[in-house]
C-alpha cells in the first residue's frame, strides 16, 4: 500500500526530472561503473566446457583469467556463448581440482591416496602397462575417453597396442542416430551436426530439447529460424522451452514415437506430401514403405501414443507445406529404448520424404580444410585385436565405434571373448556416465590397473589406482581441431594461463608414458605447440595469424545440391535406402516397426533425463560459478499426479526404482508441463565423491536409478529410458 | 523523442530460450558477488496441461525515465548519466534501502560490501562504444541495446516494427525496458 503510494507520488514528478535530465546529466558511468574485468590481453582458444568445441577469448589479466566471452571470428560462436562457456573461470578455479599426482594406497574405492611426484606417478603407470602386455597382450587395456584432449591417449593406446577406446557419447547417447542415418543416407551425423537450422521454415523436434540443451550454434540456428518465421512442432512428454515456441507441442506417450512416425510417412504418402522428383532421383525402397505405412493410420498411432489424429496429421502437413526447407531434427542423446537405430531410421525416412538431405533448410553434406598430419610420426606396425565390447557369441551388425558398456561388461572375467584387465579413463566419470552403475563398480575390482585422468575428483577418480592431473583447456594446448561443417575452418587450442597447481597437459601426460613405454618414436614432437605449429606450417597457413585469431577460415565449397555440391549417398545402393536391404541381410526389420513400450506398473512412473543449460551433466556440477544459477536437479511430477498424492511443490521426495534402487531425496517440481505418467530430472546430480565438495549430495543421480537397460540389436546402444520409479516423501 | 539520447533494451520473447547466458556473462563482467545477480529470467507459465502457453523473459534494471529510486535516494547515490543510464554511486550510498523499497522491478541488491547495487547497462562499455555484456553474449539475439532515439537504429526500429510491451506500466516510471511478444 505504502508503495504503491510512493509510486504515484514519484509519478507526478515527471515533468520535472525530465527537465532535469534535459539541463544535462554527468557524461558517462564509465570509471564508476567499470569493475575492470577487460584483460590486459586476450587469448583465443576453444571451450571444453562441453564438447561442441565453441571459439572463445579468454581475457587475462595480472595472470589470472578474469572473464570468457565468444570469439566472433569462430564459425561455432559467432561471438556469443552458452552459459556454459562462459563458466571456464569456474572450472580453471575450482578449489577441488586434481593438484598433484596420486597413487592408491587403501582398498580399491576407499579413497585413499599419497601424492607423489610425476616420475613416480608415471613410472608405476608404465610398469604396470608393461607387465600387463607381456601377461595379457596390450589389448587388455581399454581406454574410456571423453573430451578433445583424448586424441594424444588413444594414439598412445594404438602405439602400445589396442584400439579398444570406449565413449559413452556413442552407445550411451548419439550412436542409435549415427547408425540410423548411416544406414539410411550413407553417412553420420557427427558433431555438430550436418543440419542447416537457420535456413529451415518448419522444424520439428522429438525429445530434442534444444534451448535446454546448449549447443551454441545449432541453438543460434534455432533462434534466426524462429526469427524468420520458421513454425515448430514438438514432440515431447515435457512442455520443454522448444514446446513453449511451438506451433503444435505433441505431447506424446514416452516410447510410442516409431508410432507416431509410421504415421507421418502414411500421411505424407498417402496425401502425396512427400517430394517425389526427389525420392524417384535419390531414393529406393519407396513401395515397401507404402505397403508397410499402409495401416499405420493417425487414428492407429492414436492409440498408441495419446495424439489426437487431427494434430498429428495436422502437424505433418505444416511440416511438408515447408519442404524442403523443412527438417525433423535427428536429436542428439538418443539412447532411448532399445529400439533407437530403428526411430532414427524412421526420422532419416521422414527426411527423406521431406527432400531435405543436400537441400538449404535440412540437411548439408559437409566440408572441410585439410591439415597436414605431423610429419615423422611412423605408422603402427600392429593390427589390433576386435573389441570384446560385446557378450561373447553376440553380434551387433552395424555401428563402427566401440561401445563403452560392452568394455566395462567384458572386464568381469569369462563374459566376453577375452578379458579386460586394465582401464585408461580420461575426462568421463564412468559412474555416472554408463546404465546399471552397480557393474561398473564390479568390473572395477576386476582390474589390475585403473589410471584416471582428469581435471576433478569425480567419483571414477576415486576407485582408480594412479590419479594423473590434468590441466584444464584453459591452461594447455591440444591438437588442430579440424571440423566437417558447412564452412570451412580449423581451430587452435592454446593456454590463456599456465597449468595451476603440480597439474600437466594431456599431450605431456601421454608422451611422457610414451616415452617410458618404448613409444617416444609415436610422439616425435618435443611439446604440442611444436605439433600445432609445425602442422599449421606443412598447411601453409599464417601461423602467428591463426594463433592471434584462434581459428582460420576456409573459402568454403558448395555443401547443399542447390549450389552444385554433388548428391553423394555412401549406401551400397549408393541411393537413399527407404528400405534397408543391409538390415534385411543382417536378420533385422528392414523398415521401422513400433513395439509398444512396457508400462508403468501402477504407481509408478517412467523416470526420463535430460538437459539443463547451465550443465555438462555431471562435468560441471562442481563448478561454482555455473551453480549460482541451477545447483542441483528436481523431479518434474504433473501437477494434478502431484496434488492426488498429497505432495506440494517444493517437497522432498525419495524415488524407488523397479529394482528397489531408492534415490537420495529431492524436490519436486509440481508442474503442468509434463504428462502424468513420467517425471523428468536433469542427469548428472547427486554426486557421492567427497573430492567434489560442492556438488557432493546436491540433487539426485539419475544413473543410479538406471538399473536396466535395453539393447538396442542393431548396434549395441543402451536404451535407458526403461525405468520406473515410485515417489514417496522424503 | 526529443533526440535526446535515451538508451533501452529490447527483449525478443519470442526467441529467449532462458539458457542465462545473459546472468552469468553479466556476473564475469561486472564481478559481481557470489550468490547476487544483476540480472536473471523469468519464465513465465499459463494454463493446464496440456494447453500450455510460455513466455520467457530477460529482465534487468529498467533504467527508468521517471526513475523512483533516484527520487527515493536520500544521498544522491542512484543518480542518472547520459542517455538515462541509472548508476549508484557506491561511495555516497549508505544502504538505506529506500531505492530497493521504491523499485516496482526488484532490480536492487544490497552488495555485501554495503552499498545498493544493480545493472548499470554496462555504462563502462557503452562509454567506450561497446554493446552490454548480456547483449554481447546471447546466443538468440534475443537482447537489443541502443538508444532510442535515433530513429534508424536498431532499438527504434524493432519497437516501430514489433508488438511490444513494458512490465507494470501502471506505476508511471517510463520503463526503458521493453519486451517484443
Amino acid at each position: 500500500m505504502q508503495r504503491r503510494d510512493f509510486i504515484k507520488i514519484t509519478g507526478t514528478t515527471a515533468l520535472g526530472v525530465a527537465v532535469a535530465t534535459s539541463l544535462g546529466l554527468p557524461k558517462s558511468g564509465q570509471a564508476e561503473s567499470d569493475p575492470g574485468t577487460d584483460g590486459d590481453h586476450t587469448v583465443a582458444t576453444f571451450c571444453e566446457l562441453c564438447f561442441w568445441k565453441c571459439g572463445v577469448l579468454a581475457h587475462v589479466k595480472d595472470g589470472k583469467v578474469t572473464k570468457i566471452v565468444g570469439n566472433p571470428m569462430h564459425p561455432l560462436s559467432n561471438g556469443a556463448l552458452c552459459p556454459r562457456g562462459t563458466g571456464g573461470t569456474g572450472l580453471l578455479y575450482d578449489p577441488d581440482r586434481l593438484k598433484k599426482p596420486m597413487i592408491r594406497v587403501g582398498e580399491r574405492g576407499a579413497q585413499k591416496f599419497k601424492e607423489v611426484e610425476w616420475p613416480e606417478a608415471l613410472d608405476f603407470v608404465a610398469n604396470k602397462l608393461k607387465e600387463i602386455a607381456t601377461k595379457h597382450g596390450p589389448e587388455a587395456v581399454a581406454l574410456f575417453v571423453h573430451g578433445f584432449g583424448g586424441s594424444f591417449f588413444r594414439h598412445l593406446l594404438n602405439a602400445y597396442g589396442s584400439d579398444n577406446v570406449g565413449q559413452p557419447s556413442h552407445a550411451q547417447c548419439r550412436g542409435a542416430r549415427e547408425v540410423g542415418f548411416q544406414l539410411t543416407f550413407g553417412a553420420p551425423l557427427g558433431s555438430p551436426e550436418v543440419i542447416d537450422l537457420e535456413n529451415s521454415r518448419a522444424i520439428a523436434l522429438i525429445g530434442s530439447h534444444l534451448g535446454e540443451n546448449m549447443h551454441n550454434t545449432q541453438v543460434q540456428e534455432f533462434a534466426k529460424a524462429i526469427e524468420c518465421g520458421a513454425q515448430l512442432v514438438v514432440v515431447d512428454p515435457r512442455f520443454s522451452t522448444a514446446a513453449g515456441k511451438a506451433r503444435y507441442w505433441l505431447p506424446i506417450k514416452p516410447g510410442t514415437d516409431i508410432a507416431l512416425l509410421l504415421a507421418w510417412i502414411h500421411v505424407m504418402l498417402g496425401e502425396g506430401l512427400y517430394d517425389r522428383e526427389y525420392i524417384a532421383k535419390y531414393a529406393i525402397g519407396l513401395e515397401q514403405l507404402r505397403a508397410h505405412v499402409a495401416d499405420k493410420t493417425p487414428e492407429w498411432a492414436s492409440l498408441e501414443t495419446g495424439l489426437d489424429p487431427a494434430q498429428i496429421v495436422d502437424s505433418i502437413r505444416l511440416l511438408a507445406g515447408a519442404r524442403p526447407a523443412a527438417l525433423l531434427h535427428p536429436g542428439r542423446h538418443t539412447a532411448w529404448y532399445g529400439d533407437d537405430t530403428q526411430r532414427a531410421r524412421a526420422m532419416a525416412i521422414v527426411n527423406a520424404l521431406l527432400g531435405n538431405y543436400g537441400r538449404r533448410g535440412g540437411f548439408y553434406f559437409p566440408t572441410k580444410l585439410g591439415v597436414p598430419k605431423y610429419a615423422g610420426v611412423p605408422e603402427f606396425a600392429h593390427t589390433f585385436k576386435r573389441a570384446p565390447d560385446r557378450p561373447k557369441g553376440k553380434v551387433f551388425p552395424f555401428g563402427d565405434e566401440g561401445l563403452a558398456h560392452g568394455l566395462r561388461d567384458a572386464t568381469i572375467p569369462g563374459t566376453a571373448d577375452y578379458d579386460l584387465k586394465a582401464w585408461i579413463v580420461y575426462g568421463t566419470n564412468l559412474v555416472q556416465a554408463l546404465p546399471e552403475p552397480k557393474k561398473t563398480l564390479e568390473a572395477i575390482q576386476h582390474l589390475e590397473l585403473l589410471v584416471a585422468i582428469d581435471v576433478l575428483p569425480a567419483e571414477i577418480v576415486g576407485y582408480a589406482d594412479v590419479v594423473l592431473p590434468e590441466a584444464t583447456y584453459l591452461e594447455r594446448w591440444d591438437d588442430v581441431v579440424v571440423t566437417p561443417y558447412k564452412s570451412q575452418y580449423i581451430a587452435v587450442r592454446q593456454p590463456a594461463v599456465a597449468p595451476l597447481y603440480d597439474s600437466k597437459p594431456g599431450w605431456w601426460i601421454a608422451k611422457e608414458l610414451a616415452n617410458r613405454l618404448g613409444l617416444g618414436a609415436y610422439f616425435p614432437w618435443n611439446d604440442a605447440s611444436e605439433l600445432v605449429k609445425a602442422r599449421l606450417e606443412a598447411g601453409k597457413f599464417d601461423v602467428a595469424a591463426v594463433l592471434k585469431n584462434g581459428v582460420a577460415l576456409g573459402p568454403g565449397k558448395p555443401v547443399f545440391l542447390e549450389d552444385g555440391a554433388p548428391a553423394s549417398f555412401a549406401t551400397p545402393s549408393k541411393k537413399i535406402e527407404l528400405f534397408s536391404q543391409q538390415l534385411a541381410d543382417a536378420g533385422l526389420d528392414p523398415l521401422p516397426n513400433y513395439t509398444p513400450p512396457e508400462e508403468p506398473p501402477r504407481g509408478q512412473f517412467r523416470l526420463l533425463m535430460g538437459r539443463t543449460p547451465t550443465h555438462t551433466f555431471g562435468r560441471t556440477t562442481n563448478n561454482r560459478f555455473l551453480s549460482e544459477i541451477y545447483s542441483e536437479n528436481e523431479l518434474w511430477l504433473n501437477a494434478q499426479v502431484a496434488r492426488d498424492m498429497g505432495l506440494d511443490d517444493g517437497a522432498q521426495v525419495r524415488l524407488t526404482n523397479q529394482d528397489g534402487v531408492k534415490s537420495t531425496p529431492l524436490r519436486l517440481k509440481a508442474t503442468q508441463r509434463i504428462r502424468p505418467d513420467c517425471v523428468f530430472m536433469v542427469h548428472g546430480y547427486g554426486h557421492t565423491a567427497p573430492g567434489l565438495r560442492f556438488a557432493k549430495g546436491r540433487g539426485v543421480d539419475d544413473t543410479a536409478l538406471v538399473s536396466r537397460s535395453k539393447i538396442d540389436p542393431v548396434f549395441g546402444g543402451t536404451g535407458m529410458n526403461v525405468n520406473f520409479v515410485a515417489i514417496e516423501r522424503a | 523523442m526529443n533526440g535526446e539520447k535515451r538508451y533501452v533494451m529490447v527483449v525478443d520473447t519470442r526467441l529467449c530460450v532462458g539458457c542465462k547466458a545473459c546472468v552469468l556473462a553479466c556476473k564475469a563482467e561486472n564481478n559481481t558477488p557470489d550468490g547476487y545477480c544483476r540480472d536473471w529470467i523469468v519464465e513465465d507459465i499459463w494454463g493446464i496441461f496440456p494447453n500450455l502457453r510460455a513466455e520467457i523473459r530477460s529482465e534487468r534494471c529498467n533504467h527508468c525515465s521517471n526513475a523512483p529510486c533516484v527520487d527515493a535516494c536520500p544521498t544522491g547515490a542512484s543518480h542518472k548519466v547520459e542517455g538515462g543510464i541509472v548508476l549508484v554511486d557506491h561511495d555516497k550510498c549508505t544502504g538505506c534501502k529506500a531505492c530497493i523499497a521504491s523499485c516496482p522491478y526488484d532490480a536492487r541488491y544490497v552488495h555485501p560490501e554495503g552499498y545498493v547495487d544493480k545493472c548499470t547497462f554496462c555504462a563502462h562499455r557503452v562509454a567506450s562504444g561497446k554493446t552490454t555484456a548480456c547483449v554481447a553474449i546471447c546466443p538468440t539475439k534475443t537482447l537489443h541495446f541502443g538508444d532510442v532515439s535515433d530513429p534508424h537504429g536498431e532499438v527504434a526500429q524493432l519497437l516501430a516494427s514489433r508488438r511490444h510491451k513494458v512490465l507494470h506500466p501502471e506505476t508511471g516510471c517510463e520503463p526503458n525496458l521493453y519486451f517484443l511478444t
